[in-house]
């Protein structure tokens, strides 16, 4: 077995004046070359676990490791090691393609030529490269979400986090995302994302984890996870099975 | 470390950049705001010392007091004299009528026989003055008693009470000359004497000594001395309402988020915006001093002087813009929408003009607000503009003031950091 990139013991989030528990008492692992999906209904608890493997929320208890160090005792070296994909257009609107990207690359220690060049080169592979110079707010759904992207790993992280990248984008915006995920995953970037597309995580995840109520529910690969409920045809069938067909309104 | 704080410049300055209704209201308003108010507030003291102001006089003595009265008011260039309406002599009621009515903003009555009754009773009272000596004295003509008179004014009820006051003491001042000249008239005529002159001009008279700047020029306090300051300040304060809608809108759009994840500290992004912000204040400062300076005389209002003391000015306006941008750091960092930055930012700049003495002197407000005034940083500030420009201190005296305003952007600052820690341990 390989070594953990990220070791999540007993972790547990329960929000200030709130009685329910967002995340409870979850332990698991993330290896190298991995895709991990977590996916769950609305409220199920993946943004909060999601924002506290990246360091935005503490959590109440237990603890995360991400390559042997934590938030409280190492935070630079974890977040030189990761890049996060926000679900909102983290970019700002009146700055062009290339302004943004220039800008976030230098928040994570690019500079100089190398930046230069690097935010072109992403910016061809994600086919944006000439609207380089035309400012966010022209730009349409799916344009922005491959920016939006790109703004997360122009340093090559190890470990990305994306928090529904897919969202409402076309057919063609969300081809060229994923393609472009499998790229960089073979690069060596393991991913960690969260989706309500099942059909495209059971896709391109090499694990996943569907976690409802704070827990986990059940893991594995997709197969394994097809396989281990009779007469599930796709990872869909697993998810109804698990969490049930009642809607999951939260506010 | 370096490459990433000039990188947060350059990005908090191309948004600004393409801002333009932003950068319209952060250059144009302030100097909208001194030309106003400074145009506003000469003409309002050149209206009570200078310019000349319509007044309505009644003459029901049509006698030599009236005549002196009228003499001395056209020879003051404080009033311009109306005495008649369609040819014919302005009345009691007509006088009255008008100015309540607004259309003048003054009118004087003197009543029937002032003259006569006036020089009777005066002379009555010089005459019982030099009997008491043992001294004769001319005969008395009429020996029936006088009243005291009284000579009505109108103001108009919208004029303000400085106005009113002011007209009074001009007025009290005129009559009082016109009374002394009389009982010097009536000695000499009861002595016999009237070839003697006595001098009549005031014996004790004012001198006001004002500070002295590089040795010689007096700095003269004017409405441009005092207001390029004031609302450079209150311009340098507005920054607290673009800076925290900037931060709301970064919390809002994600971008904050993302910058939260990246190896950069917090700090380092606060330091990026506080710089520019800076530039953004003193670029402010500068261009209402410009203006104070060259455009003020091309429109008839006077210059602003800021003599040898520019560079204490311009460390008074730092740190000002220091104090200004910690609190909207502040702002920012606990207002959830820019639905409430805004106003609470706008609220809380006219708050701290009003107790810091922007609009009113801090001397004049009742002694309970002159306490409160000091937690103003715009009253520090203000306090230490005056301090260079009017008292012309050095800059150790300054020192103080420069301590709190740094202080206060310290505190705010902090004060921004640890709330927004506290909130994402939630």
């Amino acid at each position: 077995m390989m070594n953990p990139i990220i070791e999540i013991s007993n972790l547990s989030k329960q929000y200030l004046h709130s009685e329910h528990i967002a995340v409870n008492q979850l332990s698991f692992s993330i290896y190298e070359k991995e895709i991990v999906g977590i996916i769950g209904p609305n409220g199920a608890g993946k943004t909060t676990l999601i924002s506290m493997m990246c360091g935005l929320i503490k959590p109440s208890t237990g603890s995360i490791r991400i390559y042997g160090s934590t938030y409280d005792n190492n935070e630079q070296r974890i977040r030189q090691n990761i890049g996060v994909v926000p679900q909102d257009f983290a970019l700002y609107p009146t700055l062009t393609a290339e302004e943004n990207l220039i800008y976030f690359g230098s928040m994570c220690g690019l500079k100089g030529k190398e930046l230069k060049d690097k935010v072109e080169a992403s910016l061809e592979k994600v086919g944006l490269l000439e609207f380089r110079n035309k400012k966010i707010s022209t730009f349409s759904g799916g344009m922005k979400r491959r920016i939006n992207l790109l703004a997360g790993l122009l340093h090559q992280p190890k470990i990305l986090f994306l928090d529904e990248p897919t969202v409402g984008v076309d057919i063609h915006s969300k081809k060229k995302i994923i393609e472009f995920l499998k790229e960089i995953h073979q690069n060596g970037t393991n991913i960690i994302y969260t989706s309500h597309h099942l059909l495209e995580a059971e896709a391109l995840c090499t694990r996943i984890l569907i976690v409802d109520n704070g827990k986990i529910l059940t893991q594995g690969s997709p197969q394994q996870l097809i396989q281990s409920i009779s007469g599930a045809g796709n990872l869909e069938d697993v998810f109804i099975t698990l969490t049930g067909n009642s809607l999951r309104d939260v506010l | 470390m370096f490459y990433k704080f000039l990188q947060t410049i350059r990005k908090e300055l191309l948004l600004l950049r393409r801002d333009v209704g932003g950068l319209l209201i952060l250059f144009l308003m302030p100097l909208a705001l001194i030309i106003t108010i400074t145009l506003i507030q000469s003409a309002t003291f050149e209206s009570i010392s200078g310019s000349r102001i319509s007044l309505v006089l009644v003459d029901n003595d049509r006698g030599e007091i009236a005549d002196s009265v009228i003499q001395n008011i056209r020879r003051s260039k404080a009033f311009d004299l109306v005495m008649e309406l369609n040819g014919r002599p302005v009345t009691k009621k007509q006088a009255k009528d008008l100015v309540f009515s607004g259309t003048y903003q003054l009118a004087i009555v003197i009543p029937e026989h002032l003259s006569d009754d006036l020089n009777q009773k005066i002379d009555e009272n010089v005459r019982s003055v030099l009997s008491g000596f043992g001294m004769e004295t001319k005969a008395q003509e009429n020996a029936s008693p006088v009243k005291n008179k009284i000579v009505s004014i109108y103001f108009d009820p919208v004029s303000q009470v400085s106005f009113r006051n002011t007209i009074k003491a001009e007025i009290d001042k005129l009559i009082t000359a016109i009374e002394r000249d009389k009982v010097y008239s009536s000695f000499q005529k009861q002595l016999d004497i009237e070839e003697i002159s006595f001098e009549k001009e005031n014996f004790i008279r004012f001198n006001e000594i004002l500070p002295q700047q590089d040795g010689q020029t007096t700095v003269l306090p004017n409405a441009s001395q005092h207001n390029v300051p004031a609302w450079s300040l209150f311009g340098i304060f507005f920054i607290i309402i673009p800076l925290s809608i900037n931060i709301v809108k970064e919390k809002n759009q994600g971008t904050f988020l993302r910058l939260r994840t990246n190896p950069t500290p917090y700090w380092l992004i606060i330091l990026g915006k506080t710089f520019t912000y800076l530039l953004v204040t003193l670029t402010q400062f500068y261009l209402m001093v410009i203006v104070g300076k060259h455009l003020f005389p091309l429109i008839g209002l006077p210059s602003f002087e800021t003599g040898a003391n520019f560079f204490s000015l311009s460390v008074i306006a730092l740190f000002a813009g220091l104090a200004a941008i910690g609190l909207g750091i502040l702002i920012g960092t606990i207002a959830k929408t820019q639905e409430q930055s805004a106003p609470l930012g706008a609220t809380l700049v006219v708050l701290l003009a009003a107790i810091g003495g922007v609009w009113v002197p801090v001397f004049v407000m009742p002694p309970f607000m002159q306490v409160i005034s000091n937690i103003s940083p715009m009253n520090w500030a203000l306090d230490a503009f005056y301090d260079v420009i009017l008292r012309n201190v050095p800059f150790k005296s300054i020192i103080g003031a420069i301590l709190l305003l740094l202080l206060f952007a310290l505190v705010t600052i902090s004060a921004a950091v640890i709330y927004d820690k506290k909130k994402r341990s939630v």
